[in-house]
């Protein structure tokens, strides 16, 4: 079929979804609404099998699918097409949003049966992931840019789902704002990008870019990049920008899975590969997203290591793997971001699904205290979960081991890592296998923590399909990225993955030869770090759960710190948000009420002091100024003629 | 004739209303004229040359010949759009004012009628003293659509309004007259006409206030400048907009407000190139602190229609800043953007006239979880509060973007504070959105007895026009932008040596 009708088929298809479900939004038939919205997305997923595979046919250089539809908009020297283009990163982007969307929104049918606003809710879904698609596709940085905001307007929209909960409601909305400071950096980035290039696209952005190195803070790419890199703080939720993704929980589950951990919160990775000959020269940017990401890999571990809540464990545990992400492209290994991204965005998806399955299962409880030996009622959520929890941890041969290792290593290796930042990510491993053990124990394993009242059940069908699914995607998905290390000591198997996108990857500079030796060792310390971890999590929350408590209480106020999220929200309130508020208010008191309109009125009373005739005309009938004001418009006209 | 027809036709039609003897239908006649004047009005887009910056479909009489006065009208890629948002917006409010106005319904669509005139004539004279007498006549209607059907403190608010705008305009007069003293000095005999104008050399010298170009600069620039209005000569703006009824308020933020952008592109900017560019820094720093001001101010308003009253000296911030950069992504994006601000406010204060209409309120910490109970009413807030944040695909975004893009290429500096208007704006509309609509019912949207009615078939019809522009705006700009490229072009080339020529 020809590329730019399968291509109007990707994207249009979940905006026919979306516009059938939004006009019949009162309807609420879930399995009818579902159908439509799960059919739509399918059928992304079926023309970009396609695409990709004619994209597989094509010599490995000029391996690209560009289709341009009209010009957006012209003035002057800026045009921007709406315009698409597949190659070989954006293929991995829109078989894990059309293929995991598809999954979670089938998943969804069963999630959200009972719920009266489910055809709306569809209608959201679809919407997104055709956002989602304009995102990934756009060929120049203002089409990126249109799915950057469209997506967040969607997550908006879902994340207040119930909008009649206002906590749920302000939490759509801290999403929305903070979401526009990162949007506001991007829209700088772009300006600066545009001034030096002359263009948006991000073809011919990536062309002209220079070779060598840019050394200055202050340079155009440098300045560029980083603002861009603010933008991605803000959709992928790292330090600073964060705060939304927890609070954005609130949302339906299977939301969380596909907006929250698949796909949106993923983009700003996905946009610095997309644009990697840019940031590969600028190495004082590639600094700072490094050092964030590592940061940020550690600091959102170590507070979910205090959570209650299995989604708020999810979505610090989702903080701290894009933290990883972007310590990997900070350090130049973009095809290890772009890895880890697709391997996270299967068993994070699973994860966030099983625990939709597990609060399903409750009765909308979502506290682990509360949970316990749930193994026993939900043997297939138990088991996928369980493949969840490998693959995270970094157990080999699942899939995270692979992505993951490769990130540690890189930023060990390359010349713009370091020892420190691999000690962090080490560290973050550590943690991440101890608070998803953690979390396995309290939910699954050990004594049933159950209230009597509840009776937990296995989900139905259409909710266990998807996570079986995302299951074997989560023991298998790591095998197309396998290490050259491992590879060859097994047989000379090929990284597939690193093969696919080497043409699009610009090389780090000055990269040396592994050294095999260095690598197993790392490779084994980090691994025997989680394992260890996972054991003492084991020990604690199975074994002995009055340990933890124990050790809590003897680092109490580290431990408050910690499990208030180190009073990073009540910081922002208070030196940002209600300063602001109250010195609007003084603002808008003090100038407009107290200055201007005072001045205003002086003027006013000079008039009215200088003669009683002003007063008299001042009688409130309206004729009579009618009146006037024609009197004067004469008057003035007779100044000019009889000049 | 196309123009005068135009122009003059409404002047016709508040006659016939006036005359009108059936008051139970005059709505139906005055909607039906005013969807009669739209029509003619896309006559001229469909002539109009898209490829020309000349003046075009001029008529030219002589009017006061000892002064060179001319009966003179004229349309470019500069005025042609707003000249349609007027005849676009006329039939909507027209429509809208079913229930809000119940008093003295001839007298309010005669007014409507006469304004339509008035403010059509502001943005096709060509003619200095014809312009001013248009631009004057505005204001009398509006007068009187504020006093009369407005508020409880509408003499008050009228009263600011009027000495705001007089203030102006006396200073705006003085100065034409000068200038038609000035055609006389070069050429011999003197003349109105604004290409005359701009023939002119007026003698500029940098570092003063003091020079005839700056002095006279500042003269036109203070009438536009309250007009528009630039921070901080605003104050007298929300309060016009919480005393006028709804079809005054879409006017005035949806046209009239415009009046006074485009004349800096008509007036100004061509006729003061040196002075405007001296002096752009202090009009970049009022249109960026009018953005960052709008939107903090905004943000704490108990009130909603005063929220987006703020909101458009917010919005209206952008467009100064826009044009005061003088390059094509600029004065392009401000252009886009006073359309844009005349399709999202004007329908932000018909939505605001309409949940008025049901619970007498305006006041946000009264409401609460109104999408619950008015689906359709909330799906259509929505869309505009997302044309007013400027999401894209949405009209306000193409403006803002353009006019942003446009300030980094001229001023950086500036850009890193206008940018903040960004994340501003989002936080006042959708705060606001939250309390009104999420979240529990509100004291005035529980009472079960008697459940708030959601929108009339009549209400829809007024909002889905201006819902598909905000798509098709920001979908399609450039079905839009086509048409004022040339015109764009040619005052971005020519600033320092602007002319007009007409085209035969």
């Amino acid at each position: 079929m020809d590329h730019s009708l399968l291509m109007a088929i990707l994207l249009l298809s979940p905006l026919v979804g979306f516009l059938i479900n939004g006009i019949r939004y009162k309807n609420p038939t879930a399995n009818l609404s579902g159908g439509i919205a799960t059919a739509a997305v399918a059928i992304s997923f079926i023309s970009s099998l396609i695409l990709v595979a004619d994209l597989i046919g094509m010599p490995a250089e000029a391996r690209k699918i560009h289709v341009s539809f009209f010009q957006w908009m012209a003035v002057d020297s800026f045009k921007i097409n709406a315009a698409f283009y597949i190659d070989q990163i954006s293929a991995i982007m829109i078989l894990v949003i059309t293929g995991v969307g598809s999954l979670i929104h089938l998943f969804s049918i069963g999630y959200m049966h009972h719920d009266k606003g489910v055809t709306k809710y569809f209608a959201y879904l679809n919407l997104f992931v055709f956002n989602m698609l304009i995102l990934v596709l756009g060929d120049s940085l203002l089409t990126m840019f249109v799915g950057w905001e469209g997506v967040g307007l969607c997550s908006y929209l879902l994340i207040g789902f119930w909008f009649s909960d206002k906590e749920k409601a302000a939490a759509g909305m801290k999403a929305f704002i903070t979401n526009r400071v990162g949007d506001a950096a991007f829209l700088l980035g772009m300006f600066v990008l545009f001034a030096t290039f002359g263009t948006l696209n991000i073809q011919e952005m990536n062309a002209l870019a220079p070779t060598t190195a840019e050394a200055s803070w202050l340079g155009a790419i440098t300045l560029g990049t980083l603002f861009l890199f603010i933008g991605a703080t803000g959709k992928s939720a790292q330090i600073p920008l964060y705060v939304w993704l927890p609070d954005a929980m609130a949302g339906p589950t299977p939301v969380s899975a596909l907006i929250h951990a698949a796909t949106m919160v993923t983009a700003g990775v996905y946009m610095i590969v997309r644009l990697n000959p840019l940031f590969i020269v600028a190495p004082n940017t590639m600094m700072v997203i490094a050092i964030i990401g590592a940061l940020t890999a550690v600091f959102a571990a170590s507070i979910g290591i205090t959570q209650w809540d299995i989604k708020k464990v999810l979505a610090y545990s989702t903080v701290s793997q894009l933290g990883y992400m972007f310590l990997a492209v900070g350090v130049g290994a973009f095809g290890a971001g772009m890895f880890h991204l697709m391997t996270h965005a299967f068993f994070k998806a699973l994860m966030f699904l099983g625990s939709g399955s597990v609060i399903h299962a409750m009765h909308e409880e979502q506290d682990i205290r509360k949970m316990g030996g749930l193994k026993k009622y939900m043997p297939i959520t138990h088991m996928t979960f369980f493949f969840g929890w490998v693959a995270i941890i970094g157990i080999p041969p699942f899939a995270g081991f692979f992505s993951k290792d490769e990130i540690l290593w890189m930023s060990f290796h390359s010349p713009l890592g370091s020892p420190a930042l691999w000690v962090l990510g080490a560290i973050g491993a550590a943690m991440t296998a101890f608070y998803m053990t953690r979390l396995m124990c309290l939910t699954f394993w050990g004594k049933s923590r159950v209230p009597k009242s509840v009776h937990p059940h296995e989900s139905p069908t259409l909710m266990t399909i998807p996570l079986i699914v995302l299951g074997i995607l989560s023991v298998v998905g790591g095998w197309v990225g396998i290490p050259e290390v491992i590879g060859h000591s097994l047989g000379d198997i090929p990284n597939l993955l690193e093969h696919w996108l080497h043409p699009v990857i610009k090389p780090i500079p000055n990269l040396t030869e592994a050294e095999h030796s260095m690598e197993w060792m790392l490779m084994g310390v980090s691994v025997s770090l989680a394992t260890i971890s996972a054991f003492i999590a084991y020990h604690f929350y199975v074994k002995s759960p009055e340990t933890p408590e124990k050790i809590a209480n003897s680092i109490k106020p580290l431990y408050n710190l910690i499990s208030k999220k180190y009073l990073v929200d009540e910081l922002y309130f208070g030196t940002i948000i209600n300063p602001l508020i109250n010195g609007s208010k003084r603002l808008w008191m003090f100038i407009d009420v107290n200055f201007i309109d005072k001045i205003t009125y002086v003027i006013s009373d000079l008039v009215r002091g200088g003669g009683g005739v002003v007063r008299a005309l001042q009688t409130g009938n309206l004729q009579q100024y009618a009146m006037l004001i024609g009197i004067g418009i004469v008057i003035a006209l007779s100044i000019i003629i009889m000049r | 004739m196309l123009l005068s027809t135009i122009l003059f036709l409404p002047l016709i039609f508040a006659l016939i209303v006036l005359i009108w003897p059936q008051d139970k239908t005059i709505r139906h006649v005055a909607f039906g004229l005013s969807i009669v004047e739209f029509i003619i009005s896309l006559i001229v887009l469909k002539d109009f040359d898209a490829s020309s910056a000349q003046l075009q479909m001029i008529e030219k009489h002589m009017w006061i010949e000892r002064f060179g006065i001319q009966y003179f009208l004229g349309v470019d890629g500069i005025s042609l759009w707003l000249v349609l948002l007027t005849t676009f917006l006329t039939p909507i409010i027209i429509l809208a004012s079913w229930n809000s106005i119940d008093t003295k319904i001839k007298g309010f669509h005669a007014a409507m009628f006469v304004l339509q005139t008035a403010m059509l004539g502001t943005f096709l004279a060509i003619d200095a003293i014809f312009f001013y007498v248009f631009w004057e006549l505005s204001l009398i209607p509006m007068y009187f659509i504020v006093g009369i059907w407005g508020g409880a403190r509408r003499i008050y608010a009228t009263i600011k309004f009027f000495i705001f705008t007089m203030i102006g305009s006396v200073l705006m007069l003085v100065a034409i007259i000068y200038l038609m003293y000035l055609t006389q000095q070069a050429s011999g005999h003197m003349s109105a006409s604004l290409l005359e104008f701009y023939k002119v050399k007026i003698p500029f010298v940098g570092g003063s206030i003091l020079n005839l170009q700056s002095l006279l600069f500042f003269a036109f620039s203070l009438a536009f400048a309250i007009k528009v209005p630039v921070w901080p000569v605003h104050t007298w703006l929300p309060d016009a907009h919480v005393e006028a009824p709804t079809p005054g308020s879409v006017i005035l933020a949806g046209v009239m407000l415009k009046m006074g952008t485009y004349c800096f592109l008509r007036w100004v900017i061509p006729l003061f190139p040196d002075a405007a560019e001296y002096w752009a820094w202090l009009f970049l720093s009022l249109g960026v602190i009018g953005i960052i001001y709008g939107a903090l101010v905004a943000m704490i308003q108990p009130d909603i229609k005063k929220l987006v009253a703020y909101s458009s000296v917010s919005h209206m911030g952008y467009i100064i800043v826009g044009m005061f950069v003088f390059n094509h992504f600029g004065i392009t994006g401000s252009l886009y953007q006073m359309l844009n601000h005349g399709v999202s406010t004007g329908a932000l204060f018909l939505l605001i006239g309409m949940i008025y209409e049901r619970t007498h309120s305006r006041e946000i910490s009264k409401y609460g979880g109104l999408a619950g109970v008015l689906p359709i009413f909330t799906i259509f807030f929505f869309i505009i509060t997302l044309s007013s944040i400027a999401v894209p695909m949405t009209n306000g975004f193409i403006g803002e973007f353009l006019i942003l893009l446009g300030l980094h290429k001229a001023q950086p500096v500036y850009v890193y504070f206008a940018v903040t208007g960004v994340v501003l704006g989002a936080a006042y509309m959708l705060w606001m959105f939250k309390r009104v609509f999420f979240g529990e019912k509100g004291e005035l949207v529980k009472d079960e007895k008697h459940p708030l009615k959601d929108l009339s078939v009549r209400e829809i019809a007024v909002l889905v026009p201006l819902v598909v522009l905000v798509f098709w705006m920001g979908l399609f700009p450039n079905h839009f932008l086509d048409l004022t490229k040339s015109s764009v072009n040619h005052l971005v080339t020519n600033k320092n040596k602007y002319y007009l020529e007409i085209k035969e």
